[in-house]
């Protein structure tokens, strides 16, 4: 039996379900309340679990991020919203200087049990402040751990073990994907899903696209044209962007020996280059032709659609990178 | 809804303008009016795309207050700018190029809706981070100090932005510095869905700055002669030399936020109240009273703006789009050109 949703209603209903679930749990953030969260991520909740655990927060990004710190040491399970990645900038030093350093810096005395959704990436013509993909910068913080829900499934089954993670999660979710739709297992009420290995998306044998988020269904998209020319393009979707799940990454290295890592990042110190060099130092001789990347272009991300386009990742960008490793 | 704000009474008093100056002032709340009733119509129709916030309501502030500067002064204004561009002097041509994202636009239809800019009228622009401007504006109010310029940067921002720490440290550093900057706030009660009441725990802005130790005074946002007369006192203080100075205008956003809003936040009532109070309607009768106004003459203004509108348009339809080849233009200065 399955049932089909859209990553929208998996999201809402994964934090309705904590929400039931767990008192120490509130969602905290900009417009979450009555304009019924800024993607209608928690339409309803307000009426359902009232104003003390769906709290309306003021524009002031780092304050209630850090306040959201506080009462995670305070024993509470908080799910702090940040509207955009764009505005998590704001936010920026109470992640890294107090929610991913306390628990090493404390000498282990003060984990920060904290989940931050925030909303990533280009394709809505928003112009370049509302454009970004920062998760590389994320990804490059120990301490916390990093999310990138790309499927249906796990949209709706992150959130659980990322609430009973003891330390900082951070959760991307791709504005490109809230509509999609897909099939759900109906598991009763066990949806949750690993929050610690990659998944092959798609099964090759000729070339492995390494990617996440969205640029997954662009990465399958590729494989599919890719499919009709006769190359078996393998799709692995990262899902946890730290820890990196190296095992999955060198298996799909040394299966396909040819590889293509594909992130809307900027490709200067993006999250693509820590996975080619992770493959350059541990997988090298597996090779049979160099790693390429599809990222960003280095441009702010422009408004006019068709520049917007030019500026990120597609699907015909991916195939000609990869068509490239044959030539 | 559990928080309510009452529009206040109708505007009243003489209006102290000469007809020529009347005129160009509601000739502006006109070409505004209508620019964004035709953004909105060509939103719809998928020529504007990604976000598009009307000024709709809120016509008086920017241009009773732009008309209180100077050419030589700085303006930094927020994505609910359309207005502000227009009143400063770019064309509309240039601002609706750019909502369709043509090369023609203002910013070659890299910036959009948000993104409005004008090196020639000193409009440094549609920023689209909340509280992103005021340091921004402190920083060039600090040139102009440093440079012994006569100029007087004017930084517009929202009742959301108050809450954000560049706010208030964008404050402290002008009042410390005693830097030329008129801080205008434009409250409409809102924050996108929050109501003011729920995101400040002093309402009344005003005391804010002031404990920044700086003046700052209040004026109806709906009515353009108090903006306009409220302005133009603020702006010769800094201008002289006196340090920052806060001006909040009372205002009301008619339309939704941007073009995704349901408005679950606010009564359908409390919107109406506010319309009878829409600052051209109140500002068309109080001159028609006096008799400075006839209905011919504001057929005639409104006509034009409508026509300025159509052509707008069709200068956006005829524009082009930049080269993708060109898209890398910009992102720092071509060597060639570099020192
Ligand atoms: C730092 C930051 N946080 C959140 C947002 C999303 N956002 C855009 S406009 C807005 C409301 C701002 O309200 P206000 O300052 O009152 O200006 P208004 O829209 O009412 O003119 C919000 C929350 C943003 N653009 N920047
Ligand atoms: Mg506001």
């Amino acid at each position: 039996m399955t049932r089909r949703l859209s990553y929208r209603e998996a999201m809402r209903e994964a934090m309705r379900e904590a929400l039931q679930n767990d008192p120490r749990v509130f969602l905290m953030g900009e417009d979450v309340g009555r304009y019924g969260g800024t993607y209608a991520f928690s339409k309803g909740f307000l009426d359902e679990f009232g104003p003390e655990r769906i709290r309306d927060t003021p524009l002031s990004e780092l304050g209630f991020v850090g306040a959201g710190i506080g009462a995670a040491l305070g024993g509470l399970r908080p799910i702090v919203e940040v509207m955009t990645v764009n505005f998590s900038l704001l936010a920026l030093d109470q992640i890294v200087n107090s929610a991913a350093l306390l628990r090493h810096m404390s000498g282990g005395q003060f984990p920060v049990p904290l989940v931050i959704r925030m909303c990533t990436g280009a394709g809505r013509q928003l112009a370049a402040q509302h454009s970004h993909s920062f998760e590389g910068w994320y990804a490059h913080i120990p301490g916390i751990k990093v999310l990138a829900p790309a499927t249906i499934e796990d949209a709706r089954g992150m959130l659980a073990p990322a609430l009973a993670d003891p330390d900082p999660v951070v959760i991307f979710e791709h504005c490109g994907l809230f509509n999609v739709e897909g099939e759900l297992p109906d598991n009763g009420d066990d949806c949750a899903v690993d929050i610690a290995s990659a998944k092959v998306r798609r099964a090759g044998k000729d070339v492995a696209i390494i990617t996440y988020g969205g640029c997954l269904p662009k990465a399958l998209a590729a494989a599919e044209t890719l499919a009709q020319d006769g190359i078996s393009a393998e799709v692995l979707d990262l899902r946890v962007l730290r820890p990196l799940d190296d095992a999955a990454i060198a298996a799909a290295v040394a299966k396909c020996r040819r590889v293509v890592v594909v992130d809307e990042n900027w490709k200067s110190g993006g999250l693509a280059a820590e996975i080619v060099a992770r493959i350059v130092e541990h997988a090298f001789f597996e090779l049979d032709a160099p790693v390429a990347r599809v990222c960003a272009e280095e441009v702010p991300i422009p408004y006019a659609k068709h520049l917007e386009e030019a500026a990120l990742p597609q699907p015909d960008k991916i195939v000609a990178a990869v068509k490239g490793l044959f030539a | 809804m559990d928080v309510e704000h009452h529009a206040p009474p109708p505007p009243s008093g003489p209006v102290p303008w000469d007809k020529d100056f009347a005129f160009r002032l509601l000739a502006d709340m006109l070409r505004i009016r209508r620019m964004e009733e035709k953004s909105a119509e060509l939103y719809g129709a998928g020529k504007i795309r990604g976000f598009l916030h009307l000024y709709i309501g809120e016509e008086a502030v920017a241009v009773g207050a732009l008309h209180a500067l100077q050419p030589q002064d700085n303006v930094v204004a927020t994505y609910r700018e359309h207005g502000h561009a227009l009143v400063r002097g770019l064309s509309m041509n240039s601002i609706m190029a750019e909502m369709f994202g043509k090369r023609e636009g203002c910013a070659k239809g890299r910036g959009g809706s948000m993104h409005l800019f004008d090196a020639a009228t000193r409009f440094y622009g549609g920023n689209a981070i909340v509280g992103g401007g005021l340091p921004l504006a402190a920083g060039l109010a600090l040139a102009a100090k440093l440079r012994n310029e006569d100029r007087v940067t004017a930084c517009f921002f929202g009742d959301g932005a108050v809450a954000e720490g560049a706010f208030h440290e964008a404050l402290n550093l002008a009042a410390l510095w005693k830097l030329p900057v008129l801080f205008c706030c434009e409250n409409n009660l809102y924050g996108m869905g929050t109501a003011i009441e729920r995101a400040e725990a002093q309402t009344d802005l005003c005391v804010k700055a002031g404990s920044y130790g700086m003046a700052a005074l209040s004026c109806d946002g709906m009515d353009i002669v108090d903006v306009h007369e409220k302005t133009r006192e603020a702006a010769a203080r800094v201008r002289a030399g006196e340090g920052p100075l806060f001006v909040e205008y009372r205002t009301y956003r008619f339309r939704a936020h941007s073009m995704f809003d349901a408005e679950l936040y606010r009564a359908k009532a409390e919107v109406e109240e506010w319309k009878t109070r829409g600052p051209i309607h109140t500002f068309t009768a109080r001159l028609k009273a006096e008799g400075k106004l006839a209905e011919e003459e504001f057929l005639a203004l409104d006509a034009a703006a409508m026509k300025e509108v159509e052509d707008a348009v069709a200068y956006a339809e005829a524009g082009s789009w930049e080269p993708v080849e060109e898209m890398l233009a910009d992102v720092t200065t071509p060597p060639e050109a570099a020192p």
